[in-house]
């Protein structure tokens, strides 16, 4: 017999009488305001949120903040004169300078400032990782309260991968310092279109 | 490891030795377990959350097989290859016969206390693979050659001293520099070498779906995304009990783990891998491992709950007091406790007696493990079954470690002597030192001085 066959058997003859799933219902807060608690929250894991409207908005926070030699990447047309694009299709190894990176978000959970993101906007998964700095755009009216009705938009679409990214990557692994940028990005700013 | 181990008492007699660390230890723990507290009183819903997330587990554990079986298929149609492994070697064998295959011989992980219980670090280094922990505080506890000694913060018995001190050793940085920022940027430099050369990234898995075959891994530094997104081949290795039936039901669990564990909203990144990426060949390994002989110990099946947040052990008096290494046991702290005999029931018989049954570990457990119920209960079964005698003393192996420890228990001051003179193993009485400042928890079902007297012949 195969360990597969063994291991599953024995479950079987083991596991406990059969007790039902709890239900759903109940869970979650309701935000008044998914926004400002969004933003409340993303503020105390590091990161910040900036509401635009124009475009041209995002490239102004762009070039005060890197100077003409930064690498900035996108995924968004709409900032095609002051980033790269046509980095989708090379070898993910290939974005290891990259100093900024804006991409978008389908949608931000208000109780832990989560973004989810899939592949089909990450065009590469390594993407929302491996650059210095990141930028997350997203619709203000795209804001959902808890994670309960995040996974119901989510439903059962399919991704190859997808992620929930709250804030810049960290680590308090030295006495509980808390220091910002361990592996992934050291900031992030999400850029809300309202 | 073959190496003799010290019974936990002793152990921590050691740790106890140094006390100013070992108060440092202590705090830094109440610390983590006060961030806990803070978040978890921030979701009004946080009963509710428990005991849903401990039901839908519950469902887990009745349906395991069928479950088992929806994911592999599932994760199969993925174009996922799917391991079975009945126990470490196994597991050890799969990882490395994956690694051979591509005749590389280097590799990245991130955390997974799996690999740990598996000794796979070990067991591919005799095999001539070298490993990289690029989690900080693994790579900062593998540097030195020792295990991690908490499943959440492998480094918390550290100072930054002793970090400034094997990264000056290991990654060159300036002697005596032990600033938490410098060292954590010294890390970034030397391990983002190492995501970028590896063609095989191993990870840890911390819920996997039924449903859809996909499943979750979550840290807050962005190493295991660094590591797999940069590899050629994703290999996941998981105990059986890390399923859950649907995707919604990630909503609950992503809820409770960064806040029972840190006191986070949630961890940073929480990436849901579900096919491989193009090019890229993805590897499960489902491993049992003991599992399914707790599956069917009715009174210890509870334990598979466990999403290792570390609450338990953040909250232990006893852990917080004699730090993770004392336990000889990839997973310390009281649910260490309560996996660690199944696994071995000779070699870690001392382990059930390192608690004070105080009850703090079930009250902050985020799946509602009757964690200190299950600690008294595996007493019973060591005595039973012959362990404590065998094992010196151990008979009266609980009232040995608090009467050992003078320095665990003894916190000092006129209380801690009055407890001392009079009765040490009376526990939630207000007096115990333990409970010094501390939120008072449900009393144990019978008093450890109950135990003590119903036991004591035997
Ligand atoms: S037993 Fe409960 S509190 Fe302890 S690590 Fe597991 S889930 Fe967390």
């Amino acid at each position: 017999m195969s360990s597969r066959d063994k291991i599953l058997a024995k479950i079987a003859q083991n596991q406990p009488e059969f007790s039902a799933l709890p239900d759903l219902k109940g869970l979650g807060n309701v935000y008044e305001s998914p926004a400002q608690q969004f933003k409340t929250i993303l503020e105390g894991i590091g990161g910040k949120v900036i509401e635009f409207s124009d475009w041209s908005e995002i490239k102004a926070f762009v070039h005060e903040h890197f100077d003409s030699n930064a690498r900035i990447t996108s995924t968004l047309p709409e900032l095609a004169d002051i980033a790269e694009l046509d980095w989708v299709d090379n070898d993910p190894h290939t974005l290891e300078n990259v100093d900024f990176t804006i991409i978008r978000g389908h949608l931000g959970v208000a109780e832990n400032s989560a973004i989810w993101i899939t592949e089909s906007l990450l065009k590469q998964r390594v993407s929302a990782f491996i650059p210095q700095y990141l930028a997350i755009v997203l619709e203000a009216n795209s804001l959902v309260s808890s994670m309960h009705e995040a996974y119901t938009q989510i439903g059962m679409e399919e991704y190859g991968f997808a992620t929930f990214l709250a804030g810049p990557s960290k680590t308090a692994d030295i006495e509980q310092s808390l220091v910002l940028g361990a592996h992934g990005a050291r900031g992030l700013t999400v850029f809300l279109k309202v | 490891m073959e190496s003799k181990v010290l019974e936990h008492s002793k152990a921590s007699e050691v740790f106890n030795k140094d006390k100013e660390r070992v108060g440092w230890h202590d705090e830094t723990l109440w610390f983590v377990r006060s961030k806990r507290d803070k978040a978890a009183h921030n979701i009004p819903d946080w009963e509710l959350l428990r005991s849903t997330a401990s039901n839908i587990k519950h469902n887990v554990l009745s349906n395991m097989h069928d479950y088992l079986v929806e994911f592999e298929k599932n994760a199969l149609a993925n174009g996922v290859h799917v391991h079975w492994a009945a126990d470490a070697e196994e597991h050890n064998k799969i990882v490395h016969g994956i690694i051979a295959k591509h005749g590389v011989t280097r590799m990245v992980k991130s955390k997974s206390m799996l690999t740990e219980e598996c000794h796979l670090n070990d067991y591919l280094a005799k095999n001539g693979v070298e490993v990289i922990d690029t989690d900080l505080g693994e790579r900062i506890v593998q540097l030195r050659d020792e295990p991690p000694s908490h499943i959440v913060l492998p480094a918390i018995h550290l100072k930054k001293e002793d970090v400034g001190e094997t990264f000056h050793i290991h990654l060159g940085t300036e002697k005596g520099n032990k600033d938490p920022q410098y060292l954590t940027e010294a890390a970034r430099h030397h391990l983002r070498e190492t995501f970028l050369t590896r063609k095989i990234a191993l990870t840890g898995v911390n819920f996997a779906v039924a449903q859809t075959g996909e499943f979750v891994v979550c840290t807050n530094e962005g190493n295991a995304d660094m590591g797999a997104h940069l590899a050629d081949v994703h290999i996941a290795c998981m105990g059986f009990e890390k399923l859950i039936p649907r995707r919604e039901h990630l909503g609950v669990f992503l809820r409770l783990l960064a806040r029972s564990a840190t006191g986070q909203p949630i961890t940073t990144y929480s990436s849901h891998f579900k096919k491989p990426r193009e090019g890229q060949e993805m590897h499960i390994v489902i491993v049992d491992n003991g599992r399914s002989t707790q599956l069917g110990r009715e009174d210890f099946r509870n334990s598979l709950k466990c999403i290792r947040c570390g609450a338990c052990m953040n909250t232990c008096p006893v852990y917080r007091r004699s730090g993770g290494h004392s336990y000889h046991n990839a997973v310390a702290g009281p649910i260490g406790s309560i996996l660690a005999p199944n696994l071995d029931m000779r070699k870690n018989a001392d382990l059930p007696f390192a608690s004070t049954l105080c009850g703090s570990c079930s009250n902050v457990c985020p799946v509602k493990i009757d964690i200190h119920d299950q600690l008294y209960k595996w007493r019973q079964v060591i005595v039973k079954e012959g362990y404590a005698t065998t094992s010196k003393k151990l008979g009266m192996g609980a009232m040995t470690f608090t009467l050992s420890n003078p320095a665990i228990y003894q916190t000092g001051g006129k209380v801690g002597r009055w407890f001392m003179r009079n009765i040490p193993f009376v526990v939630n009485n207000g007096l115990n030192p333990w409970f010094k400042n501390r939120e008072m928890p449900e009393p144990p079902k019978e008093s450890f001085r109950e135990w003590y007297l119903n036991n004591k012949k035997s």
